[in-house]
Parts: C-alpha cells; structure tokens; sequence
C-alpha cells in the first residue's frame, strides 16, 4: 500500500497544504522547525490514531484553530481509499471513509499500516525496560488485537493486587493477622492473565529472533550476533541461583515456548515465593510487568556494551524485523536480495492471515539518517528502498543516500514544493 | 462564586455522581427559576426516599418495608438465586421477565483500590442464606471487569465446596446488532465462549 496524497488544515504548523506522494521513496528535506515531521505525523496518525511524538491530542492542532483535519489517499493494489480525520481536542474525533457518512474513528485502523523508525528508537537500546516492554506488547497487539483488553486488564489486576498487599502491609505493621483468601483470588487472576500475556510475548520473540538477527546482519557489518532474550521475573524466583530468567525462552530458536497453562504454573509458584517480600514492599514483584527484553551483541548485553553506532543498528534491527513479521518486504523480498519471508511458526496464537496484495505497510523514517555513519545510511537505505513506499525526512539532503532521494520535496514554514 | 444560598446548593449537587461544577450551577439555576410546588415535590422525594426507603434484610434490594417485594412473593422459587452488585442489577434482570428465582446484592464488588474486601459486602449474609441446603444453584451476575470476575471467583471459592452449583453470566455479542460492529475483544470473547449447535 502506499500513501497518493496527503493534505492537512491547521494541522501543527500547517494552515492548509496539500502534497502528491510517490510510491517507492519520497523524501522531506527542510531546516529543523519547518515541519517535515509534522507530515508524517499526521501520517502516522491516520494508521495509529495517535501521534508518536505526543499523547495528546491538543498540540497537534495549530494555535488558535478550533480542530485540524488530515485527508489521506491511500493506495492498495488497484483501489484507492480516502480516509479524513476530523482531530478536535477534547471532543470526539470523527473520521469518513471514501467521502461517506462519518464513521467510528477505530474503523479507520487497518486501512494504512505503517512502520515508523525514528530517533527515539535508540532508546529500546538504551533505555529503560518500560520502553522494550512497551515495544514487544504493541507489536502483539498489532499481530492479535484482542490482546489490547488483556493487557488493559492485567494492568488493573495488578493495581487491585499491589493495593491490597499495601492494606495487608498496614496490617501486619499493626500487628494483625490477615487474611489471604481475597490475595489469593488476585494471585489467580494475575496469573491466568499474565502467564497469557507472557505466552504471547514468547511467542512473539521466538518469530522475531531470526528476523532480528538477520536485519541486524543487514545494517551493519555483522559486528557479532545480534540476539533476543527474555528476563522474566517470574522464573528463578524459587531457584537458588536467583538465575536471570533466561530460561523461559528455550535456546533452539524454532522450539516452542512453554504454554500458557505451564506459564501461569511458574507465574503462582513465583508469587507464593515472593509473598513475604510483596506484603513487605506493598508492590506486586512478579510478572510481565516487571520483566525485560534481553538485546545481546555477540553474547554481551547491549545496554551497556554496544557502541553508540551498534546501539543504532540493533534498534534499526528492531523495526526492521516488525515490518517483515507484519508482511513488510514479501513482495519485495527478492529484489533485496537477502530479505527472507517473514514466518509466523504454525499451530501458535498467532498467524499471518492473507491479508490481499499489496499490504506492505508504509515505512516512515523520521530523521534517522542523520543519526548513522555512511556505512549504515548506505545499507539502510538498500533494505527499504525496495518496500512499496518509504517517507524519509532529513534537515540536509546530504544526509540521504541518493536512492531515497527520487521523490524529494523542499519544507519550509510550512510550505511543502516537490523539487524539480 | 455565589452568594451564601446559592453556592450551598451548587456545591451539594456538585457532590452527585456524574454531576460536574457546570451541571450543578445549570441544575441550581434551574430550580431557582422553578415553580415553588415543583421544588416542593423534589423536596418531598428526597426526604421519603431517606425516611421510607431501607435495604430488605434478606437480599439487601431496597424495599420500604423488612422484605422486598421479590423475597415476599411465593410464586418465585427459593433454589436458584442470582447474586449482583448493585439493586439496579436487579431491575435490570426483572427487565427481561426471564428470572424466577431470589436474588442477592452484594452491595458492589471487591475493589483493594477503594478499600472494598469481601467483609465489606454481604457475602456473609449470603453463606447463612445457602446454609440450609434449600438453593441447589447460585448463578453469579456481578459486572464482567476485572472487580466483577474477582468477586465472581471469590464466591465461586466459598460456595463450590458447599456442593451447590455456581454459574456464571456468559459474555458474548450483543443481540441485535451486526458483527461487524462489535469491538475485537467482545468478539474475541464471544469466541472463547462459542457453543457447539450441531454436529
């Protein structure tokens, strides 16, 4: 799929402008502060609903209009569709479908997917675990939407449950006994869904670690293998190694990984251990929420150990790795000469239903290339330049391998001109 | 802000639920613009409602006398009773006509965060309730989040052992409404809980 035109009104710093995309690589080039993030913004507005720079929607309409509207052509095999968003803070949002009756802003998802690199990404490397969480489970979200309630669910489990060890922490300070049946009820419910978010989670990494590998063999010069492990606080809890948890995720890369029901087992058996140290701390010290993805170079964590420029390659690794799982690069996977087909391993929760021709999703690289030496900028911009459409923006146009440079357009204050 | 009188009222409405700063204002403006025999009324129902309104002692639904009219009536069976949280959980079953057994309020659901736990609901009303070996089934309604499914499981803990069958209200799709509406996680549950119909 690729993105025909975009226009946006009092969207960020825009007023109104209207822009004709290529299929195949366009690249925005402006000063800092002239919008060219702004564009892809409201790019990835139209396939997320959110914005990945803010959490609200107020800063993305421009001072002092009432709401910002953001009309996209998306282009899929041979049907175009056109998608408006109608974005007002505090109000509803409301969203048309081919110029039809407003419809219910979630229908719009699935129409345009896309894939965003940008320079935050450094921080899955870099940053806290949160981050690395947060990037496993949208990913599961995306593969099986269903999960969105799981975890909405398993956060106000945990809430409920780390509430009521701090009541039983107040109780026990007051010399009281207490009783542990209604712990008990929260320990089960924490469980059954945590062990099912962990399940996923597991799944999901045992898909990833070749595509991860691979892409990161792709970046960069292959300066060791890249490779994806799991802390999970449950494991070794009881163990009297304390060991790191490494061991949920069997070593063999096409084994499956232990069952919900296996995992929900270790999940009790990890809280009865922990109990005291709970009640003591009035903090639920088990499960997903507490758990981390391991990235290691050449058996060395990489948090710590890579090199700035090594940081870079494997968070590229990451993104380059969900865009071939969600169907990226199969249609171009040839061409590139190394991209293999993404596989999903049968019989687990997750599948890859055929979702038509021509599904590739969108890749947005926001200001990425700036960030590489010439070398990753080169390989970088081998890898995506076979993929349906790619959105780059680059302050200079130096920055930008001369591949992604066919379609360029000049940004300043918030005019955006195709150069000749 | 308002003049002694007026700010009194704003504030006391304002402590409703679901009634915010600018309803309450509306609201007080509202009356102050009313007819005195409208007011009057309202007055009258608040003040009966507090003076004549108690909780039956049997199931907790409201009821103006010791019982409620639904543990009075001898046409409905005492072996099956439907456990709830709220007494508008109750008028919501009566709606669909289809419930003829007793029912159960528990007075809301465990919640650690608002400080609720089971000793804070009538769940020891309820075991005193199953003691005699007369209720053969205990259907749990309680709200299907997170709170609710808890309550659920507890009760479901206590009970079980009693021999006495516990069910649980089924969550699916809607009826009525088309599929394709339906949110990702109803359906995704509708799935889970699918029957078979043929074979």
């Amino acid at each position: 799929m690729y993105v025909s035109h975009l226009s946006l009104l009092d969207f960020r710093s825009y007023a109104a402008v209207d822009v004709e995309l290529e299929p195949g690589p366009n690249a925005f080039v402006g000063r800092n502060g002239q919008g060219k993030t702004n564009l892809v913004e409201a790019i990835g507005y139209v396939a997320t609903l959110g914005s990945h720079r803010v959490a609200t929607d107020a800063p993305l309409i421009r001072a002092g209009a009432p709401r910002a509207l953001v009309r996209t052509r998306i282009v899929r095999g041979d049907r175009a569709s056109t998608v408006e968003l109608e974005i007002t803070p505090g109000k509803a949002n409301r969203a048309r479908i081919n110029r039809g009756q407003p419809v219910r802003t979630r229908d719009v998802l699935g129409i345009l997917r896309t894939v965003l690199f940008a320079p935050e990404d450094l921080a899955l490397v870099k940053g806290d675990p949160d981050g690395r969480r947060r990037f496993l489970d949208q990913l599961v979200v995306q593969l099986l939407p269903r999960t969105a309630g799981l975890l909405g669910d398993y956060d106000r489990v945990v809430r409920q449950r780390s509430a009521l060890l701090k009541s039983l922490r107040g109780l026990r300070a007051a010399g009281r006994s207490a009783d542990l049946t209604t712990l008990e009820i929260w320990d089960a419910k924490a469980a059954q869904l945590g062990a099912q978010i962990l399940a996923m989670r597991l799944q999901l990494l045992q898909a990833l670690r070749p595509l991860v590998a691979g892409a990161y063999e792709q970046v960069s010069d292959a300066d060791g293998a890249a490779e994806l492990g799991y802390r999970a606080s449950a494991a070794g809890a009881g163990d009297d190694d304390g060991g790191d948890g490494r061991a949920l995720l069997p070593d063999d890369p096409g084994a499956a990984p232990p069952s919900a029901a296996e995992l929900e087992q270790a999940l009790l058996a990890a809280m009865a251990a922990a109990r005291s140290q709970e009640v003591e701390r009035g903090v639920t010290l088990v499960g997903p929420h507490r758990d981390d993805l391991v990235l290691t170079l050449g058996g060395l964590p990489a948090k710590g150990y890579a090199s700035h420029g090594e940081s870079w390659s494997f968070a590229l690794a990451l993104r380059l790795a969900s865009y071939r799982l969600l169907g990226g690069g199969a249609d171009a996977g040839d061409a590139a000469g190394a991209a293999t087909p993404p596989a999903l391993p049968a019989g687990g929760t997750f599948w890859d239903p055929d979702l038509g021709t021509d599904a590739d999703p969108v890749l947005v690289l926001d200001d990425v290339f700036a960030e590489l030496d010439v070398r990753r900028r080169e390989r970088l911009a081998e890898l995506v330049a076979p993929a349906r459409q790619v959105l780059v923006t680059a302050a200079v146009p130096g920055d930008v391998p001369p591949g992604l440079l066919a379609a360029r357009f000049d940004v300043t204050t918030g005019q955006v001109r195709r150069a000749a | 802000m308002y003049e002694g009188a007026v700010q009194d009222l704003i504030d006391e409405l304002g402590r409703l639920p679901g009634v915010g700063p600018k309803s309450a204002q509306r609201i007080a403006f509202h009356l102050l613009a009313a007819d005195a025999g409208d007011v009057r009324r309202l007055v009258d129902a608040l003040t009966e409602v507090k003076a004549r309104v108690r909780f039956c002692e049997v199931c907790g639904n409201v009821a103006e006398a010791e019982r409620c009219r639904i543990c009075l009536d001898p046409r409905r069976s005492d072996e099956v009773i439907c456990v709830v949280e709220e007494p508008k959980d109750v008028v919501a079953i009566e709606r669909t006509r289809e419930f003829r057994g007793r029912y159960h309020v528990l007075g809301g659901a465990i919640n650690p965060i608002e400080g609720v736990g089971p000793d804070d609901l009538r769940t020891a009303e309820l075991m005193s309730r199953l003691a005699d070996g007369v209720v053969q089934e205990v259907i749990l309604a309680t709200d299907p989040n997170v709170e609710g499914e808890a309550t659920a499981t507890y009760l479901a803990r206590l009970i079980g052992p009693m021999g006495i069958t516990v069910s649980r209200l089924a969550s699916g799709l809607p009826v009525g409404g088309d599929l394709e509406y339906a949110d990702e996680v109803t359906l995704g549950r509708a799935f889970e809980g699918r029957r078979v119909v043929g074979r």
